[in-house]
Parts: C-alpha cells; structure tokens; sequence
C-alpha cells in the first residue's frame, strides 16, 4: 500500500474518464445499437394476476405484413430450460413466457417479432390469448396461509424459503433485561427504475456458433444463465462488456429479456433487439425491489444497551423468483447494525404471490432491515426518555473494539462510529436544529429530526447464496484486471464488468497510475467480453474499489516487478540496486542510468536477447484474479458466515418539516458523515453518497408499486410511481472520515449502497420524530403525503370528538 | 403514407421522409443516427429526451418528427462550441460529475443550457426549477445543481462563450 501523503492520484480531485463520452452524447448505450437485419419484440401481457391461458390465436397478427414470428411459451418452454431459482425449489419453474398460467399481471403471455418496433406493437394488439382467471393472492400474509392460492402449483406452497436462525443465547438475554419493546414495520415495493429501461441485443452468428449478446446488465453470472436457459455450452455466449448501462443499483439483471431473444436470434437467424418501454419495464420487468412485513423486538436495560433482538421478515417476492429470496441473506453480515448487540433472532421467510418479480436493489436487502433496526433503537430512547443521539452512543461499537465479531459470523473490519457520529452532529449543528425543530412546532408546524446510522458492507464472497441454499457452495466472488503495456509503453487495462456510472475506468486508471506513477489519463481501459474476459462479478454489494481496485493494483505491481528485473538487467543492477519511479527505473547508486517504461516495453516485447533469464515469456501484461479478503469458508451449521470484508459506515440527520393539510414533506436539511476508507475519486464518492441518500430519500416518502385487491398494479408511470426531482431533494451536505481498511490495496472500502442505506431510516426517523407530539407513529414506507395525511386527518378528528 | 420534412438540426439542414407517426426522438435517433439524445419514459416526464426547438426546451418523444418540419432543433450532439472544444456548460458537468451513468445527462445539458440563456445569473433555486422536468437516478442533482451555477459564473467571465477547456483533466 502506498502511504497516504505519497499518492499522487488516489484520493486527489480529478475528472472522471468516463464523463467526457457522456457530456457529448457519445456514450453508447444498448438502444444505440444496431444490427444489420435486426429485428423487434413486443410483448403480449396478461391482464389477470392468475390466469389459465386455455388458447392464443395468433393468426390475424401473423398475417401483418412485416410480421416474422410469434412465440408463445409454449414453443419456448419445449426447446428452453426453466429461468435459475436461487434457493432450492425444484417445483418452481419459471420462463421469459408464461407457460399455461400466468402469474401475475403484466407477465409476458407471447413475443411477438417484426421488421420494426411500430409493427410489432401493431401485431401484439391482435393477438388473441383466452384466459380461465384463478383465485389470486396479493397479500404476503395470507400467501403463508396453507389455503392461499398457489402461485407456483407445482412447489406446493407460496413459501419459497423459511428458516429461524438464533445467534447467541437470544431467550437468556431477552429474559434478562428490565424492558423489552416490540413493533411491525412495513416496507412497501419500489425500485430503483433506472431512466433506462432494460434492453437486449441478441446475434447468433451462424459461421462460428456464437451467440452475441450486448445488454444494459448488471448480472453476475449472467453468460452462464443464459447458456443454462438456452442449452448450449457458456462458451457459446459472448456477452459484451462494452456497452454503457443507464444505470441500473442492482436492478439490470435482464435474464429473461436475453433468453427470450437469444432463443429467438438462434431460431429466427436474425439480430434480435428488445428494448422494454416503459410500461413493460414498471409492469412485467421483473424489477421490483423488496416489499417486506416486519416483526421486530428488542431487550434492553435501564441505560439503552440493547441486548438481544428478534427480527421476523416477511419478504414478497412476486410470481418469478430468479435471485430475489437472496436479500434476505445480506442483511446477516450487518445483522446488529453499528452496535453490540448480543444476540439475534432472524426469521427469513420468502414468499410468492401474483405480483412482479422481484430484482436485487442497492444494497441487496439491507435498506429495509436497517429502518427495521434503526426504528427499534429511536423506540428504546423514547421508552427510557433518552437522547436518540445518546441511545446509539453508548450501544455503538468502539474504536478499540476492531476488528469486531457480530453474532452471525462476520468480522466488522475497521471503523470509528463515535467520532462519525459526531462528525455529523457537528455538521447538522445539532442544537440548533432542535431550537429550529422546537421554534416551528411553536409556530404550529409539524417538525422532526431524524437520526440514523448504518453499516454498509462491501465486496462480499456472495456467502448468501450457500447460506440460505446449502446446494450452493460458493465461497468466493473474484475480480480481475489485466494491465498490458505495448512495446511504445502504453498502458491498456481491461475490466471484466459493464459499468453503469460507477466510475470503473477511473478507479482502475487512477490505481494502477498510482502503483506506476503514470498519469491516469494516459492509461486506457477497456470492457472484456465475457469469452475473452478474466473472472468477474460485476459491480453488486459495493465491490468494485475493493475489488477491481484490488485487482487493478495486482496486475500493476506485477508490471512493475517485470519492469524493475528487465531494467536491473540491462542496467547491470541486481533488482535492489534499482528503484521504480513514475514509470522509470533507475539505478539506485547513480540515477543518470535509468530506463524508462517504454524501453523497457520495447525489450520485452522484441528484444529477447536483452530479456533477464528468469523472465521466460516476452510481451508485458500481468492479469491479477483478486480473491476476496477474508473469503473461502462456508458458513457453519447454525448459519454463522463471514460475509464480507469491508464494512463503510454513514451517520444521517436530516430536518423534515410535514404539511398538516396534504401531508407534503419537506427536507430542508440534510446531512451525513460517513467513513468509507480510502477515497480513489473525491467527486464519484460525493455522487454515490448524494445519489443514494436521493434514492432513498425516494424509497422513503414517494415511490411505491401499489396494487389494487385485484391485483392490477396501479403505478406503472412515471405519473403515479413518484421519482423524486430536483425539488424533492435537498442540497445534501456531507462530511467524511477515513478509517482505512486494512484488508485493500489503499484502504478503500464499498460506498455505492450506504447512502440509500441510510436515507430510509433517517426520514422514517424524522417523521416520526414530527408525529410523535401528535402521539401517532407511522411504520409503513413508503409514507407518501396521503398516508400522512390521512393519519394527521384521523388524530384531528378523534381529538376533537 | 409518409411525409417529406425539412430540419434544421445542429446548424444543419436535413431533408428526410418520416412516417406521421414517427416521433421526433426516433426520427432523430434511427433516421438521423443521432443517439445522444435518449428515450426514458415516453410519456414526457423524466426529460432524458429534451432537445432545443428553436430554442426552446421541448420533450422530443411528445412530438412527432413532421411537427418539427421548418424548424431548428439542437440536440446534445450540437452543445460543442464552433471550433469543437466543450461548451462551457458541458465542461462544467464534467468539472463538478454532475452525472454517474450517462442516461439523463443529454437531457439536463439541454434543460441547463436553456437556463442559462435565459438567465445568465440564477439562482440554487431557480436551477432546480429549471431541472425539476428532468429525473436523474444516479446523482441526487446536487452535483447538477453545482454545475449549472459554475457554467452560469464561467459564462459571465467569458461572455464571448468560449475559454472551456476541452482536455480530459
């Protein structure tokens, strides 16, 4: 590791390689792609939450003219193998096509193909689908019933995973504490809906046998599903790297989109081009995030300490099931939060009904869990009549206390909660804004201030999956770079990962410029496919400054040790009588005998007889496949897993102010310190923080995929599900620690989830905070003005009967 | 059916033959391979579509293509300055990242550069109402906000428009 007053690149303020391609409108994005003979879907939906689908006659729509093909499910489900479930239930078997029944509303029932988007829509219009509709359930507590219509017949129940696990003596510790408190929390179904929709190009090449696919995805996997799904060899898929993503926090996964139209690029010998719009992105998209029911209780003494908690959860995941059920597993490596908690209870319960599938969101589960956490400790400050700031003080885990082992088997890293903490106390001028809060209540507003902390964890080994479905194994999720320098000395790394406004080329150019000492301007990186391509993960939970940051250091050191032996060589030097310096080395002794990269390049990659003996191999280029810190074991029987290497942590204090009549909240001010290790890029880590405190900010008070009881969805638009503008976001400031990581290549640590980690429970805590005066509470996210409103309008009226 | 149409687009004048149901952001993006200007939503909300029609700010995915016929549209492509350096307010995007993933940003650069000819000097809150048409996912438009008010203070320096540096750091 390069000491911190030494680094000429990491952690300096500098322009993100990526943005120039983006301000002149020269990204290139999947809709920019087009193929020769390229072909269009549109999609024929459901418009039943559960339905038998007895007949589909396509024959008016196939006789228009431009018209190709018109696949059913059916057809597809003969020639295609089931979608992956993530836990182990064989019985479910989903495909991109329903397949005699339909599941929910909006499911794709048939494809249909033409020469243009326009007439595929045209020809989707005429298809006629006859349905037998059947008993459907919405509710995800009455799916547990063993009397709930089945949403998935052949699995037996709507219960896809169920498990209690217990860390530590929670019964001991609950029976002795003076106070115990318990509540329900609800969390209600949002997304991140990127401005992209998801999209898919697909190209069978008949010559070599290949399968071409370029998408807007973030899926791990995602090459190997799709051959999976398709039946053919993974080295039959060559998904492109290349292609800029419009954003996606965890939501791209695209698996059913890319079979659908590799199946149909194989078939039809065409270029296949599915780009959902925005209907069938919001309706049959399979992207919304958790919708989850929460039991919580807490035990603790007579100074706050919280002992022991119980966590009961609820997860919907709608009628495909794909990876969803996994959320439930990353919460466990953060399972107490920022503090000592003894023991825990978790009961992780999964469940189908006839609602949109689900997808991985930011954070992959744990936004919810931490409001779920957040809220318990806001309710043992006002039981015991304490500070909220107070209560988190003293649970909190100390500076000295690092590393630290939480109940369920992870190792916090590093951190310094308290000095956070008070880093955003400080920032939000705390005493100030509680004589703010005070004077408006004065005034009759309705005010709060909301407090919350969380724990981020970063580049994880994907210890979920073997953890909630023993048949999985997985016990590392590697990263990998390739650094090349070509005979003039120009540096090319490349990255086996899409990016989608993560900032990878800039972390990968910024690290492997500081191992080297060359401008990370002047290096290149470039997107692999996944034929050509190294081992990689793509950018879920946090991973990529750890991960790519830590193989892109790798790969450079290795260059630089080649470096340092071919110039000792032909300096006459053994290699500790040379030093490596911005891309020259020198001899130690006397530094007027130096070599610089680029001559050292030109020998390797032609000057063999100028090569040391113990370098074997000319050309210069070092791949480094990173395994993850602390990875490589599978949990234990009582479910006990270190999860995660890096734990980033973020303090929140926002001031809300509610409108009595309508309910409106506003955010006037909004803090957050927060400790992510090493910064590689000031700029990108301020996005991140902003843009996922905005996300959450959405998550908490506005958006919400609701249903009706007959299971229509009800905001399939940007008309009624509410993205939060410029004017619903305030102008958040931030402060910012570092603890470095002593596990990565510079200290870094994840910082892509924590701000939306935060946000929720920071609102959830200020409105409540406003509503406590009033004697109502509201535990039910989204808390959309008319929620509010209505239990404003509800306490008006009893008290004035 | 279709319709013969004359654009001006970027300063230069496009013939083209469109389909009247063709929309202005297809037209553009398929007909004219003009890519940077992006389709979001389709129904006018998040702004990822916005281009200058003479002028002004428009949603070119609630337009169709034979709409614009004999008009001047400016899209992002069209935001370099004469001699092919950045705009100042693109240079200020890239200087604050007002952007992470791309997508909205075609968009925003529009809604700020309408803005800013407008009203040289604006305020914080007068730039979120100026983007408040425009969803961004990625950023918590902090970021944008803090672009627009540096182009804006750039601009007033330089009135001639020119003096961003097109370098890459």
């Amino acid at each position: 590791m390069t000491e911190q007053s030494a680094r000429r690149f990491v952690s300096a303020k500098r322009r993100p390689k990526e943005d120039g391609r983006f301000i002149t409108g020269a990204g290139h994005f999947v809709a920019d792609i087009n193929r020769p003979g390229m072909l269009h879907v549109a999609l024929v939906t459901s418009p039943h939450p559960a339905a038998r689908i007895t007949t589909i006659d396509t024959s008016e729509a196939a006789a228009l003219p431009g018209v190709v093909e018109i696949l059913t499910g059916n057809v597809l489900a003969g020639e295609a193998n089931p979608l992956a479930n993530a836990v182990d239930t064989p019985g479910v078997k989903c495909y991109p096509l329903a397949v005699g029944v339909a599941r929910y509303a909006g499911e794709w029932v048939a494809a249909v193909i033409a020469e243009t988007r326009a007439l595929a829509e045209d020809a989707a219009e005429l298809v006629e689908v006859d349905y037998e509709p059947l008993d459907h359930v919405i509710n995800a507590e009455e799916a547990l019933e063993p009397t709930s219509p089945p949403v998935h017949a052949g699995h037996g129940s709507n219960i896809l995973y169920r498990r209690t696990f217990t860390w530590g003596p929670v019964a001991e510790d609950f029976a002795g504490q003076p106070h115990e408190l318990s509540f329900k929390l609800r969390w209600g179904r949002s997304a991140p809906v990127p401005v992209e929709t998801f999209g898919v190009v697909a190209e069978w090449d008949t010559g070599t046998e290949i399968l071409d696919v370029w998408a807007s995805i973030q899926m791990p996997s995602y090459a190997e599903q799709i051959a999976g799904a398709l039946r053919i060899p993974v080295n039959q898929v060559r998904a492109h790297y290349d292609v800029d993503v419009g954003g996606s926090y965890g939501v791209k996964r695209g698996i059913k989109h890319t079979v659908l139209a590799g199946f149909l690029a194989r078939r039809l010998g065409r270029p296949i081009r599915l780009i959902e719009d925005r209907l069938e992105n919001m309706v049959g998209g399979d992207m919304h995030g958790p919708d989850r029911h929460f039991n919580v209780a807490v035990a603790f003494d007579d100074d706050g300490l919280i002992r022991s908690m119980k966590l009961r959860v609820i997860e919907d995941v709608g009628g495909q099931t794909g990876r969803a059920p996994f959320q439930l597993g990353k919460p466990v490596s953060a399972i107490v939060g920022a503090y000592q908690i003894n023991s825990v209870e978790y009961e992780a319960i999964a469940v189908s009904t006839n609602k949109t599938g689900q997808a991985a969101v930011r954070g992959f589960g744990m936004s919810p869990t931490n409001v779920a956490i957040e809220t318990a400790v806001d309710k043992v400050a006002t039981r015991l009549g304490l500070s909220r700031l107070e209560v988190r003080r003293r649970n909190f885990i100390r500076a000295d206390q690092f590393p630290y082992l939480i109940p369920s088997g992870s190792e916090y890293d590093s951190g310094d909660y308290h000095t956070v903490f008070k880093m955003a106390r400080d920032l939000a001028q705390f005493d100030v804004l509680l004589a703010r809060r005070d004077a408006a209540r004065r005034e009759g507003k309705i005010a709060g201030i909301g407090i919350a902390t969380c724990l981020e964890p970063g580049g994880g080994n994907s210890a979920f999956e073997p953890l909630l479905n023993p048949k999985n194994e997985t016990t590392t999720w590697p990263e990998s770079c390739v650094v090349k320098v070509d005979r003039t000395g120009g540096i090319t790394a490349t990255i086996a990962t899409s990016t989608s406004g993560q900032g990878h080329e800039t972390l990968a150019a910024t690290i492997i410029g500081e191992e080297l000492g060359i401008d990370p301007n002047d290096i290149r990186v470039v997107h692999s496919d996944t034929l050509s391509g190294m081992p990689g993960n793509t950018p879920v939970a946090s991973r990529m400054a750890i991960m790519l940051g830590g193989a892109a250091a790798g790969a450079a050191k290795k260059i630089r040790d080649q470096a340092i032996l071919i110039g000792a060589h032909n300096l006459g030097r053994t290699t500790d009588q040379v030093r490596y310096a911005n891309g020259v080395v020198s001899a130690v002794d006397d530094p007027s005998q130096s070599l610089s990269l680029a001559r050292i390049a030109l020998i390797s990659h032609r000057e063999f007889h100028n090569m040391p003996p113990e370098l074997t191999e000319p050309g210069m280029q070092a791949i480094h496949v990173l395994q993850v810190p602390k990875g490589g074991t599978l949990p234990t029987a009582d479910g006990r897993v270190q999860m995660y290497p890096c734990y980033s942590f973020a303090a929140h204090i926002v001031y809300a102010e509610i409108d009595r009549l309508t309910g409106k909240v506003t955010l006037p001010d909004y803090c957050i310190a927060h400790d992510c290790g090493t910064v590689i890029n000031p700029d990108i880590v301020r996005g991140m923080v902003i843009g996922g405190a905005a996300h959450g900010i959405g998550a908490a008070l506005y958006e919400e995929f609701s249903y009706e009881p007959g299971g229509q969805l009800l905001s399939g638009t940007f008309v009624d599900y509410v993205m939060p503008s410029s004017h619903e976001i305030p102008d958040i400031k931030l402060a910012e620690h570092c603890t470095p990581s002593p596990l990565t290549s510079h200290g870094q640590k994840g910082v892509g989830e924590g701000g939306y980690l935060g946000a929720p429970a920071a609102v959830a805590s200020a409105i409540n905070d406003a509503l406590s005066p009033f004697n109502i509470e509201c535990l039910t996210l989204p808390m959309r003005a008319s929620l509010l409103s209505d239990l404003l309008a509800d306490q008006l009226a009893e008290t004035e009967s | 059916m279709t319709h013969a149409i004359s654009v001006t687009i970027n300063g230069v004048t496009r013939q083209a033959v469109v389909e009247p149901r063709q929309t202005l952001v297809d037209f553009l993006r398929d007909q004219l391979a003009l890519t940077g200007t992006h389709v979001g939503c389709e129904h006018g909300v998040c702004g990822a579509c916005s281009v200058l029609l003479d002028g002004e700010p428009i949603r070119s995915c609630l337009m169709f293509a034979v709409q614009a016929d004999g008009h001047a549209i400016t899209t992002v492509e069209g935001l370099r300055e004469d001699d092919g350096t950045l705009g100042i307010l693109q240079d200020s995007f890239w200087e604050t990242h007002a952007l992470q993933c791309g997508y909205c940003t075609p968009g925003m650069l529009i809604a700020g550069q309408d803005l800013l000819a407008r009203n040289p000097d604006p305020s914080d809150e007068e730039i979120r109402e100026a983007i408040a048409g425009n969803l961004c996912r990625c950023t918590g438009y902090v970021q944008i906000v803090d672009a627009i008010r540096l182009a804006g203070a750039r601009m007033r320096q330089s009135p001639e428009g020119s003096g961003a540096e097109n370098g890459d750091d």
